[in-house]
């Protein structure tokens, strides 16, 4: 019941931030338009709308990092957060209440993604339920970096970590623009050890009906999802004991 | 039994002792302010009473509770309104205070009817749709204590109520601050003397992490040889051995 109504709280601070609307909502839809603009004039397979829809929609999870780690960073900057501590909220409340509202809203975000990529042309399947609910494990990642960076930095360090780099990592190694493969290299081989094209990888294995395909990148963005979400809480409970 | 009562509450930062073997007693309904200049030690206090910092030595009771061992049933018991700003800013004045109730365990109803009485009661009805991070800073502040009165403490921690607010916002605020007197102990913390002077029964002062007197305002004027309580504080602080 404690637990809840913080949960909700958070909620409704994320959802209500216009900003946020837009980056979570609007910036996704906005580039599946361009992107199937430039592909109906210049077709490039690269954004074929089937091929376009999954790696979009975990780029628009990245916006869920900046959107938890902004709102925690700013409640460890106000008096806020400090207030709830004296409250007989537990650590265990403080941390599920920051990390499970924004999943649903992840949920949300990719099934908005997918719902436009078929008025775009994407032709709807069975697997586009499961390809919703294959977004869980990146989801995770990436609200639990959210929380460990919320944890970390001010809300200012926040915007540039998480608005800018964080993004952009994303967009760059994730293989949603180009193929890695054109690069190769060290780049290729970086972007491999990150759990990002692996989770473009397994929405794409997922969406085509084919699950085997979804080995072994599940296990890489599972894995990543653990060990930043336990990495996270260690250094929630440490700022918690700091303030 | 004492609402508040601290033996020995000490707290070291490496080679900085903030607190130095505080022995300090609140009786029950009364409003005792904590004064002193800055580095003197209060919020270090209010840290540890409210069980945000752990005491490096000695303990506290809380109604009999240690903050140590007890410190869920202290946290029941207790209510802090924060020096700055402390509400969420996306929320309404109404759903601030529903939080409030809700994180203390409320049902639903119950933090409902709660947040009802507490808007009558700090004339907030009006802007119950608001959200707060609209509101002035007088505002904020109004509904920032009325956050921490929605559990009905039996312990009060008011740190710097009236910073920053104008004469009339600080004028309501002691109002608010006036008729909670008997019902619940208060500790308050301010660098206002007149405000410590108009709301305190008893007055405690400390420097360098010492307690130097505790008082009532009449006693303290009295002890420095003075008719302005400002001035008794400064003398007593300027002559206190820490």
């Amino acid at each position: 019941m404690k637990g809840l109504a913080f949960s909700k709280r958070n909620d409704l601070e994320v959802l209500r931030d216009p900003l946020n609307l837009f980056f979570g909502v609007g910036f996704p839809i906005i580039l599946l338009l361009l992107l199937t603009a430039i592909q109906a004039n210049i077709p490039v397979a690269m954004f074929e709308i089937e091929h376009l829809a999954p790696g979009i929609t975990v780029f628009g999870l990245s916006f869920m990092t900046l959107f938890s780690a902004t709102l925690i960073a700013k409640d460890r900057g106000s008096s806020f957060l400090q207030r709830l501590y004296t409250t007989p909220l537990t650590a265990g409340d403080f941390i599920l209440g920051y990390l499970l509202p924004i999943l649903p809203i992840c949920i949300a975000q990719s099934v908005i993604c997918y719902g436009a990529a078929v008025i775009l042309g994407l032709k709807v399947t069975v697997h586009m339920v499961s390809s919703v609910l294959f977004t869980l494990p990146a989801a995770l990642l990436f609200v639990s970096l959210g929380l460990l960076c919320g944890s970390i930095f001010t809300d200012k360090q926040v915007g540039g970590i998480c608005g800018a780099l964080l993004t952009n990592l994303t967009a760059w190694l994730s293989g949603v623009w180009f193929d890695l493969g054109l690069v190769g290299g060290a780049f290729q081989k970086i972007a491999d050890l990150l759990p990002f094209v692996h989770a473009v990888e397994m929405e794409r294995a997922v969406l085509r009906g084919d699950y085997a395909g979804v080995f072994p990148h599940i296990w890489w963005v599972s894995g990543y999802a653990a060990a930043v979400t336990a990495i996270a809480v260690f250094a929630f409970l440490r700022q918690m004991e700091r303030q | 039994m004492d609402a508040v009562k601290t033996v020995d509450l000490t707290k070291k930062y490496k080679d900085l002792t903030a607190v130095n073997a505080l022995n300090l007693t609140v009786r029950q309904g009364e409003l005792l302010s904590l004064l002193g200049v800055n580095g003197a030690g209060k919020t270090t206090t209010i840290k540890m009473l409210t069980g945000l910092t752990r005491p490096t030595s000695g303990d506290a009771f809380l109604n009999g509770k240690s903050i140590l061992t007890e410190s869920g049933a202290v946290k029941v018991m207790i209510a802090v309104s924060p020096q700055e700003t402390a509400v969420a800013p996306n929320l309404t004045v109404r759903e601030n205070l529903e939080l409030m109730a809700g994180v203390h365990g409320f049902p639903k109803s119950e933090a409902k009817d709660r947040a009802a009485a507490l808007s009558d009661c700090f004339s907030l009805g009006e802007i119950a749709d608001t959200r707060a991070g609209k509101l002035s800073g007088g505002w904020q502040r109004r509904l920032s204590i009325a956050m921490a009165l929605i559990s009905d403490p039996q312990i009060l921690f008011l740190d710097e109520p009236t910073l920053g607010l104008d004469v009339l916002a600080r004028s309501d605020l002691w109002d608010m601050i006036r008729n909670l007197k008997g019902k619940m102990t208060v500790i308050l913390t301010t660098h206002y003397m007149e405000e410590a002077e108009a709301l305190s029964d008893r007055v405690a002062i400390m420097k360098s992490g010492r307690l130097l007197l505790t008082g009532t305002p009449e006693e303290i004027r009295s002890r420095a040889g003075t008719d302005k309580f400002d001035e008794a504080f400064v003398r007593i602080v300027k002559e206190g051995q820490p």
